[in-house]
């Protein structure tokens, strides 16, 4: 089961024959014997395991944060992997110094995933923003300190950086002027694009002992099943290019199927026609899931509280599945069977996701309730797509997650709404109604009798919100 | 003021236990556990677990040589559970196997038989089937009989306070390696070495000396590694000893949450009286608290609940009644604040409530009532150099309370579905050991010839700045540059019959103890500078940063100078000292006495918004003035206070401790447990030290920081409540923690449950799967 893998570790060359389903995790601390990447939780949920992953865009590097526990080391070819070793310089550089001026470490467990997200928030961004700092570490927890000495640490930084002077360069070149990267960072790009001839990508045609497991991030297969995926063979989908597109065709959006969240939430396309959805793409996992889950995954995975599902439901999007013989489409509505069973035949895979751009009469609205807004799963989530003269519902779709088996599209409060004058009583008696239509259970994320009144007020919620001016708050609460 | 330990911990460098090293021939331990809350075991089958490809051994009850006990305080806990089992998460058995996954996989073959019996999971029931781990404890103070009859107002209630996971990131974990002669030399991440070498030696049936414990540094641990850390080092040092191989147990995370227990959940009730000022006049209170399945240090938590059962308030006429209630959950164990936050969490709800039914604000309730000099705590001991006032005052003052209580009610009657709320929470703290003989600590300074120091002391470094603060004080007795100080590992060979790294104690005693093995050191250093000066009288011998001084002046003598004379002329570069915290003292009989050295003050003011059409809510601001004593090391102080308070309000409000109606954890994995993170955690904190507060019982007039302000946090629950109040000023609120958004919403529409709902909706009908997993 092994295979070829070529990347560069820190400073390092590697091309060696492993186990692909082996996770970066594992290889760094047991292999590389490089301990300095921790294992706090295996889940994605700590980020004591974060680090950084460069791959070759043109003549740059374009780098990101990942959990390495979640990450197959057969998705590191032709990628540079940085972990804590490979940023250290003679002495402490300006991150690490102000980490331990300012009390950003105390039992030091979190201290390297810190820094790593840190460094990749300053080699991301050449304006900097000490909240948008903070929140590229909403992958990263910290029991000790309380995070007040981290954010005072990342406020220094950006001071300091503030007052170098800086020509024209590139942000790795101003980094490593400013003593942030080391050196050798510089030779990355080259040395990528040597190494990326050596290697070879599966192509899944060729693929002649039929996988086990299909994994495209990994997000979701390597929390619940990564022993088993180290003893299958498993097929890797998320560095297929074929799959990766996001275009436009008329008024149709079609949305890879191995396309991430991050990438959908920074595609251009994405933010000029779908703006509100983009809006509350952060309140998804962290920043490294992001960069790994994707929109196919989340869809098939088909967890009831699953975010983009749920938004995509309301947007009433169509699945285009493929088994490279034959391809079909449905809409999502009628993928779900039961509880994660799908209307989907097991060689079939999402080649993509379509949307149809919604007009100007036209109002999006999402409702996420977790404990912690943050890298949690929702207890109840809802999206509403409503169109209206400002006065009638024309058209309306709304989703409930967390609530039913499936994720749910509330297809009769739908119909109640429809046509109907938008005011609180409305309101109230669809919220009600709803209720008819949902089956929650209980469970670590709430009990059944939170969920029922968390989804009713979350549809007032979305009135609220988007007609202000038609509804009367008294009324609702 | 840059520390060893952070220098590495930045640069990844820092060695935790299992980043230490893979010695040749290590294997791996998982240990099996049972699945059911009570029941007697009917029948271990290991023989397919045994057969899987790479196991080494499985080994049960039956193969421990020595005694199968661990229980600390109460010889009530098995190591390896043979005949009964008293808990999920109970160990019935480790497989030992040459990958982690094989010995993961393998435990999955162990067939193991139980009978089920009836379990108890509510400390109530517990203790009204007489199911108490010790008699009940009870403190009081006057006479709180006859005191009802002098109150105007007579107010009681109930409250409820939940565990709490400890969520180090570093998990449980030790290596075992067999040394000649039938040794072990244990690595382990645990806060109490010498509990690790008794246990590990009564388990082996060997002397202790026989058994080498060494604690590089932990990543957290809060009281979770205090007790818990034992069972896992001694199961790794008996498989070494079995085996003849060096074992390595890390608990994978799941493992690590439904196996170790957490903090004590409580049960309460309460009864305060106020005449019509105000003032407290007497407080009854019944704690339930709930033990688990064994005692491990719930009865030293029971008693400082008691300690701290009236915060920082002084009440003539207290009764306070606890149960430490035996039930078949994880034996819970010791926490940062360890039963003080549970007692203070009362009280407070207790002036909220007599506030409400006075119709004044819990403010002026808490105000009347701070602790002054000389006042009388229930277990005797008067308060000395009390700043209770003083914080209170200044934090009012610094941060304008009136300005911001008035801006809050403003808010409020600008908004509609958002709602603030304001609260100030005092926190009094007693320092030391209530056990009193476990406040002791000893320290072995070396000085090399080339003048750089190494220090051995009882403590453990986890995060809480130990060994900084150490480094301080050697660095201000010896008048040294900092860098040329290294804090050793804790080791039992070097240093024997630890006490624990706890209650908040450790810089004080160790602090102690290293600054008299430096002073003794010192004192030599100073005979030699006069003998290499010929001069005669070593007190008139003084360092000032690394420069010897005789009589004021400087002399030609520097610190390596010096250390290279002194080793020419045969003198000790070395010593070892020993420090006991003097005049303290309790009679657990009578629960009076002197227990603390001192007591530690502060006030904090908390804000928070609510929204009350979801349910959701924000901790605005979280504004401290503290009494750190002078502080040894400002940064290592700040982050404990900051880190602390955080952590206490993930108590109060996010953090939820969830079992099933079998006794089984719910909560066992990060993400089903939240604590705070970078965006939930306050963003707008200040801390300020109290002016002028020397505190002449701590090193250097320093003050313990550790646990203290944990109880900040308890504020969060109140100004949440009080939001809550603004929006739904007829309502009757309770007092149960942690006030999650869950609660918050089902506390704002109690009329709305079940309306709507079909009633084949209902909880117990749903016909859904019961594991939606993600
Ligand atoms: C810490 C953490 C936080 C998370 N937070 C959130 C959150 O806030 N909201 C949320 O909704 N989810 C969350 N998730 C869940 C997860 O990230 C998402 O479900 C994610 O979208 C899954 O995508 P993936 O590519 O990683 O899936 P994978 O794990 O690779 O695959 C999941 C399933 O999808 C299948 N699959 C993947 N791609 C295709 C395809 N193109 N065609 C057919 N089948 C395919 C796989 O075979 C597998 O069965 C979180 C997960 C973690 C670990
Ligand atoms: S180990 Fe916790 S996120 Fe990877
Ligand atoms: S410093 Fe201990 S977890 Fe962050």
């Amino acid at each position: 089961m092994k295979k070829k893998i070529t990347f560069i570790c820190n400073d390092e060359n590697i091309s060696i024959e492993i186990n692909p389903a082996l996770t970066v995790l594992d290889y760094l601390r047991d292999n590389k014997r490089l301990t300095g990447t921790k294992e706090g939780c295996r889940e994605g949920d700590c980020g004591a395991c974060t680090v950084i992953v460069g791959r070759l865009n043109g003549k740059r590097i374009v780098y990101q944060t990942i959990n390495s526990c979640l990450l197959p080391i057969a998705d590191l070819n032709g990628k540079h992997l940085v972990s804590i070793e490979g940023l250290n310089l003679d002495g402490l550089n300006i991150i690490q110094e102000q980490m331990v001026d300012e009390g950003g470490t105390q039992c030091g467990f979190c201290t390297p995933g810190f820094i790593i997200s840190m460094t990749n928030y300053f080699i991301n961004h050449s304006e900097y923003d000490p909240e948008k700092a903070a929140l590229a570490l909403d992958g990263n927890i910290c029991r000790c300190t309380g995070y007040l000495g981290i954010r005072r640490a990342i406020q220094n930084v950006i001071a300091y950086l503030n007052s170098i002077p800086r020509k024209n360069s590139n942000q790795t070149d101003f980094l490593m002027k400013a003593q942030i990267l080391p050196e050798y960072f510089s030779s990355i790009p080259k040395r990528l694009k040597t190494l990326s001839k050596e290697i070879q990508y599966d192509k899944p045609t060729e693929k002649k002992i039929k996988p086990r497991y299909v994994v495209s991030g990994g997000t979701d297969l390597f929390v619940q099943k990564w022993e088993s995926l180290l003893e299958s063979n498993v097929r890797f989908i998320s560095g297929n290019e074929a799959l990766k597109e996001i275009r436009k065709e008329g008024n149709t959006i079609f949305i890879g199927g191995a396309v991430t969240i991050s990438e959908f939430e920074n595609s251009p396309l994405i933010r000029k026609h779908l703006p509100e959805v983009t809006k509350y793409l952060n309140l998804f996992g962290s920043q490294p899931i992001r960069n790994r889950a994707t929109i196919a995954g989340n869809i098939v995975n088909a967890s009831p509280i699953a975010d983009m599902t749920n938004i995509l439901l309301a947007l009433s999007a169509n699945l285009n599945l493929t088994t490279n013989k034959k391809k079909r489409s449905l809409p999502l509505n009628e993928f779900y069977l039961g509880y994660k069973t799908l209307n989907k035949k097991e060689k079939e895979i999402i080649e993509n996701i379509s949307i149809e751009i919604p007009s100007k009469e036209h109002y999006f609205n999402y409702e996420r309730i977790s404990r912690r807004t943050y890298l949690d799963i929702a207890s109840v989530n809802t999206a509403a797509l409503i169109k209206s003269d400002g006065k009638r519902i024309i058209d309306i779709s709304i989703s409930a997650g967390g609530v039913a088996p499936i994720p749910l599209y509330l297809k009769s409060t739908c119909n109640f709404f429809k046509g109907k004058e938008i005011n609180s009583d409305l309101v109230d008696e669809a919220a009600h109604y709803a209720l008819s239509e949902i089956s929650p259970i209980s469970d670590a994320r709430g009990s059944a009798e939170y969920k029922s009144l968390l989804l009713k007020q979350l549809l007032k919620a979305h009135f609220i919100k988007l007609f202000p001016q038609l509804i009367e708050v008294e009324v609702l609460v | 003021m840059k520390t060893y330990d952070s220098i590495q911990h930045v640069r990844g460098e820092s060695k935790f236990v299992d980043d230490l090293f893979n010695p040749e021939g290590l294997l791996y331990g998982y240990v099996y556990y049972s699945s059911i809350a009570h029941g007697k075991i009917v029948s271990i089958n290991l023989k397919k677990a045994l057969k899987y490809a790479g196991v080494r051994g499985v080994f049960t009850a039956e193969d421990i040589p020595g005694e199968n006990q661990i229980g600390g305080i109460v010889p009530d806990e098995v190591l390896l559970a043979g005949s009964k089992v008293d808990f999920i998460g109970q160990p019935i058995a480790l497989v030992v196997a040459d990958t982690k996954l094989a010995a993961k996989s393998a435990s999955k073959l162990i067939d193991c038989k139980i009978e089920e019996y009836p379990a108890v999971f509510d400390p109530r029931i517990a203790c009204e089937k007489g199911e108490l781990i010790i008699p009940p404890r009870i403190f009081s103070l006057g006479d709180v009989n006859n005191a009802w009859s002098q109150c105007e107002y007579i107010v009681e209630g109930k409250t409820e306070t939940g565990g709490q996971e400890h969520l180090y990131i570093e998990t449980q974990g030790a290596v075992a390696i067999p040394v000649e002669g039938g040794g072990i030399k244990i690595y382990s991440s645990t806060q109490n070495p010498t509990a690790v070498q008794k246990v590990s030696a009564r388990i082996l049936n060997v002397p202790m000396h026989k058994i080498e414990v060494d604690v590089p540094r932990l990543g957290g641990g809060f009281g979770g590694k205090e007790d818990q850390a034992t069972a896992w080092a001694a199961l790794a040092a008996l498989a070494a000893s079995k085996l003849q191989r060096p074992v390595k147990i890390i608990l994978p995370r799941q493992e690590d949450m439904r196996l170790t227990g957490k903090r004590n959940p409580y049960s309460s009730d309460f009864k305060i009286g106020l005449n019509k000022e105000g003032m407290i006049l007497a407080y009854e209170v019944t704690f339930y608290q709930n033990a688990g399945a064994a005692a491990d240090l719930s009865p030293a938590i029971l008693d400082r609940t008691l300690f701290h059962c009236t915060n920082s308030y002084y009440i003539p006429n207290v009764k306070a009644t606890a149960y430490s209630c035996r039930t078949n959950l994880l034996p819970n164990t010791a926490f940062r604040g360890f039963g003080g936050p549970q007692g203070m969490f009362v009280i407070e709800s207790a002036i909220n409530r007599a506030a409400e039914v006075m119709g004044i604000s819990a403010h002026e309730i808490q105000r009347k009532n701070l602790l002054k000099e000389g006042d009388e705590f229930p277990y005797g001991q008067r308060t000395e150099h009390c700043r209770a006032i003083r914080c209170f005052e200044e934090a009012e003052q610094r941060y304008d309370f009136k300005m911001r209580k008035n801006y809050v009610e403003q808010f409020n009657q600008e908004n509609k579905l958002v709602k603030k709320g304001i609260t100030v929470m005092p926190v009094c703290f007693g320092i030391s050991f209530t056990t009193t003989f476990m406040n002791q600590a000893s320290a072995l300074v070396h000085v090399y010839t080339d003048g750089s120091v190494r220090i051995s002391t009882a403590a453990v470094e986890m995060g809480q700045g130990v060994n900084a603060k150490i480094s301080v004080i050697a660095s201000k007795v010896f008048s040294i540059d900092i860098s040329r100080i290294k804090i050793d590992s804790t080791n039992t060979t070097r240093i024997a019959n630890t006490s624990p790294t706890a209650a908040s104690k450790g810089a004080d005693l160790n602090g102690y103890a290293a600054m008299k093995a430096c002073e003794l050191i010192l004192e030599r250093l100073k005979k030699t500078a006069c003998n290499e000066l010929k001069f005669d009288d070593p007190k008139k011998v003084e360092i000032r940063e690394e420069h010897i001084f005789y009589d004021g002046n400087r002399t030609p003598l520097t610190w390596n100078k010096l250390i290279q004379a002194a080793y020419l002329r045969r003198v000790s570069l070395s010593a070892h000292a020993h420090h006991a915290t003097t005049d303290i003292y309790f009679d657990k009989e009578k629960a009076k006495g002197k227990p603390f050295a001192y007591h530690v003050y502060g006030t904090a003011i908390i804000e928070a918004t609510v929204d009350c059409l979801r349910g959701t809510y924000k901790i605005d601001s979280v504004k401290v003035v503290h009494d750190f004593g002078s502080s040894l090391h400002s940064v290592v102080d700040r982050g404990q206070a900051e880190g602390a308070i955080v952590q206490g309000i993930g108590w109060m409000t996010i953090e939820e401790v969830m079992f099933d109606g079998k006794g089984k954890l719910m909560t066992d994995a990060l993400s089903t447990y939240k604590v705070p993170d970078i965006q939930s955690a306050p963003k707008d904190m200040e801390v300020h030290f109290l002016e002028d507060a020397a505190n002449p019982f701590g090193p250097f007039n320093s003050k313990a920081i550790g646990e203290p302000p944990l109880m900040y946090g308890i504020g969060a629950f109140f100004a949440i409540r009080n939001a809550m109040k603004a929006f739904r000023p007829e309502r009757q609120f309770d007092f149960v923690a942690p006030i999650t958004n869950e609660r918050v919403l089902l506390t704002l529409y109690p009329a709305e449950r079940f309306s709507g709902m079909k009633p084949d909706l209902a909880i117990d009908d749903v016909k859904t799967p019961a594991a939606l997993v993600y």
